[in-house]
């Protein structure tokens, strides 16, 4: 007689995600933020009621990989298309996923008054310190002495002024009520930065205001490194610039340890 | 049912008639001369449990309607020629997505910051599409508080119905004065024709995405162009409106849209009792410019009169309607200034003598 295995899945692909292969370069952090955001979506059964708005730039595809609703903004105005989209679906879960050119030059207006308006709606923001798309110019969030084809011999204050932190210029605003920062740089900080997506969700759930996630994020290809020279970058450099962590909380939520 | 009769100015009138259509996300950043307009709905949205939003700026505004638009509500916004320039990468995007919406442009003086007296500067952009790349959005141009109501309506139908952006071309002076008008009656929401192609979650069905991006090595953006195209020319067929007086028997033909049609409309009733029979041809569609109606009306008249509140935009397609079929003349005048019927009834003489001395003739 044949013995009968129970199989227990522990790994598998998100229903959130579609089976299409990405464009992403190897080691990009795009890849790794698209599993991250569709694993939460799916712990927390939101697929069928969400709509994605993702940025003009490297993710300006994400509805081929994305498996729920989604709609092309303009570069830069996906808050604001967002805004649009939530007034007429206050019920549905209403997620933007942008770039730092789209978030944090372009975009700043819309992303400034989406948050300070306390849309609810969840925001999730890739810095990879450069812009991607259009070949590695210099972003506003470039690191100081970080090399960019706009910025020949790495950036400096004087000649291009100082990175933005966004994050923490948003996280004063009332209309904040989650913000954080995470990197994806190692597995310690991958697990780290999905418990805080699934934070950011949860405050558009509990319907307390805007929300946002900030993940450091590789790009080996303009920055001109092997994609583990990249993910140390993040890690050891980056970090320098942009401290990890909780930049704002009112949620008051208990995090399980 | 239709409402009574009431006295209201066009403003207003815009924001009632939007409400009636059943428009309930109304988001705009305030420019003069139109302020009555987003004021009334503010107050407006909240009776009717609407939305109303006063954008962070123009840019923002035009994407919050892409964005209620494409969750399938009925979207509008408001400016005037500074803010509508703002807003044309917005608008150039919807209609790649095929999104409808509609955009009030109370349109005042012009180039740059101008003034915010009437003006009709901004008919280029409006009828050459505004944006960047090959699209078109029907512009249509009210002489009247009515007209503003009557085309509210229509600009939300037609929006629906092609799935494309569609403009209101006023002015500022049309903004302000006070009519008598009767609203059409209130759109049942629940009576409009249901989107298929919005998003609002994919429960129960394949997820879907709306988007103006064609990166296909396979011509995909070709085909959606020529697809917009077939789009275009259907809207060109059906959707030409125009009005005409006085015509049959006019010696000339005064052609003017707008606030500038109301003052020819004037001037041609006080050459009447001079005896000079001159008609009006009115487009309302500024784009689908009401072409072949124009070209026939051009067999029987000697004399084509254009005129406008600008130095010389619509006289164009007067031009391409015309053609050599009868003498075309031109007198516009710069935004800021409202011309008096009697200066527009002086051109009018002065086209019929072809001296030169109001305006000018045409060589086509
Ligand atoms: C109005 C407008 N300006 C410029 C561009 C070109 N553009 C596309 S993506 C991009 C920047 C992308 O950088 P980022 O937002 O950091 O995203 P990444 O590609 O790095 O993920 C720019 C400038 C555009 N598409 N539209
Ligand atoms: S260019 Fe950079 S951000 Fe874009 S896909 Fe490649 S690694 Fe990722």
């Amino acid at each position: 007689m044949s013995e009968q295995v129970e199989y227990i899945k522990v790994f598998g692909r998100p229903e959130s995600l579609k089976e299409t292969p990405t464009h992403y370069c190897p080691g990009c952090g795009h890849s790794v933020a698209h599993r991250l955001v569709a694993e939460c979506l799916d712990e927390l059964g939101l697929r069928g009621k969400t709509i994605g708005v993702p940025p003009v730039g490297c993710a300006v595809l994400a509805y081929n990989y994305f498996n729920f609703d989604m709609v092309e903004a303009p570069h830069g105005r996906a808050l604001a298309v967002a805004t649009g989209i939530k007034r007429v679906h206050p019920d549905k879960f209403v997620l933007t996923y942008q770039g730092d050119g789209d978030l944090a030059a372009i975009g700043t207006t819309e992303t400034i008054h989406a948050a300070n308006r306390g849309e609810r709606i969840s925001t999730i923001f890739i810095n990879n310190a450069i812009y991607g798309m259009t070949g590695g110019q210099m972003a506003p969030t470039t690191v100081l002495g970080q090399n960019a084809t706009t910025a020949p011999g790495g950036r400096d204050p004087r000649l291009h002024g100082r990175p933005i932190d966004i994050s923490r210029m948003l996280a004063v605003s009332d209309g904040v009520v989650y913000a954080e920062r995470c990197a994806i740089s190692s597995f310690k900080e991958i697990r780290k930065a999905k418990k805080a997506i699934k934070k950011a969700f949860r405050c558009q759930l509990d319907d307390l205001g805007f929300s946002l996630v900030e993940l450091l994020s590789p790009c080996p290809t303009n920055w001109k490194m092997t994609p583990k020279a990249a993910w140390d970058w993040v890690a050891k450099e980056m970090v320098k610039t942009y401290p990890l962590g909780v930049i704002k909380d009112l949620t008051g939520y208990e995090d399980k340890k | 049912m239709p409402s009574e009769k009431m006295l209201m100015n066009g403003s207003h009138t815009v924001g009632e008639a939007a409400v009636r259509a059943g428009c309930r996300y109304y988001f705009g950043y305030p420019i003069t001369p139109q302020n009555e307009l987003p004021e009334y709905l503010s107050a407006r949205m909240q009776d009717v449990g609407g939305t109303f939003i006063q954008g962070e700026s123009e840019i923002a505004s035009i994407n919050m309607v892409l964005g209620a638009s494409v969750a399938g509500g009925r979207a509008m916004t408001s400016s005037s020629s500074p803010g509508i320039s703002l807003k044309q990468e917005g608008i150039s995007y919807m209609a790649g997505m095929e999104l409808p919406g509609v955009i009030i442009n109370m349109m005042r003086g012009g180039p740059g910051l101008g003034n915010i007296a009437p003006s009709a500067a901004d008919y280029f952009q409006a009828t050459r599409g505004g944006g960047h790349g090959d699209y078109r959005t029907p512009v249509l141009a009210p002489a009247g508080c009515q007209e503003l109501a009557d085309l509210t309506f229509l600009a939300f139908d037609l929006a629906d119905k092609y799935r494309n952006p569609v403009m209101l071309l006023g002015d500022g002076l049309m903004g302000q004065v006070m009519e008598p008008v009767v609203f059409p009656d209130f759109i049942d929401l629940k009576d409009l024709p249901r989107k298929e192609w919005a998003l609002h979650g994919c429960e129960g069905r394949e997820a879907r995405a709306v988007y103006s991006m064609f990166l296909g090595q396979q011509g995909e953006l070709y085909y959606h162009n020529l697809h917009l195209q077939e789009k275009y020319d259907r809207i060109t067929a059906e959707e030409q409106r125009w009005e005409t007086k006085r015509t049959d028997d006019a010696e000339i033909v005064v052609v003017a849209y707008g606030t500038a049609a109301r003052i020819a409309d004037t001037a041609i009733e006080e050459l009447e009792a001079e005896g000079i029979r001159a008609g009006l041809f009115r487009p309302i569609t500024l784009w689908p410019f009401p072409l072949p109606a124009l070209r026939k009306l051009s067999q029987h008249v000697a004399k084509i009169a254009v005129f406008e509140l600008s130095l010389g935009q619509m006289v164009e397609d007067v031009v391409l309607s015309v053609g050599e079929r009868a003498e075309i003349y031109f007198h516009g005048l710069p935004g800021g200034i409202i011309p008096t019927p009697a200066q527009v009834a002086a051109f009018i003489r002065s086209a019929l003598k072809g001296d030169g001395t109001v305006g000018r003739r045409i060589d086509v």
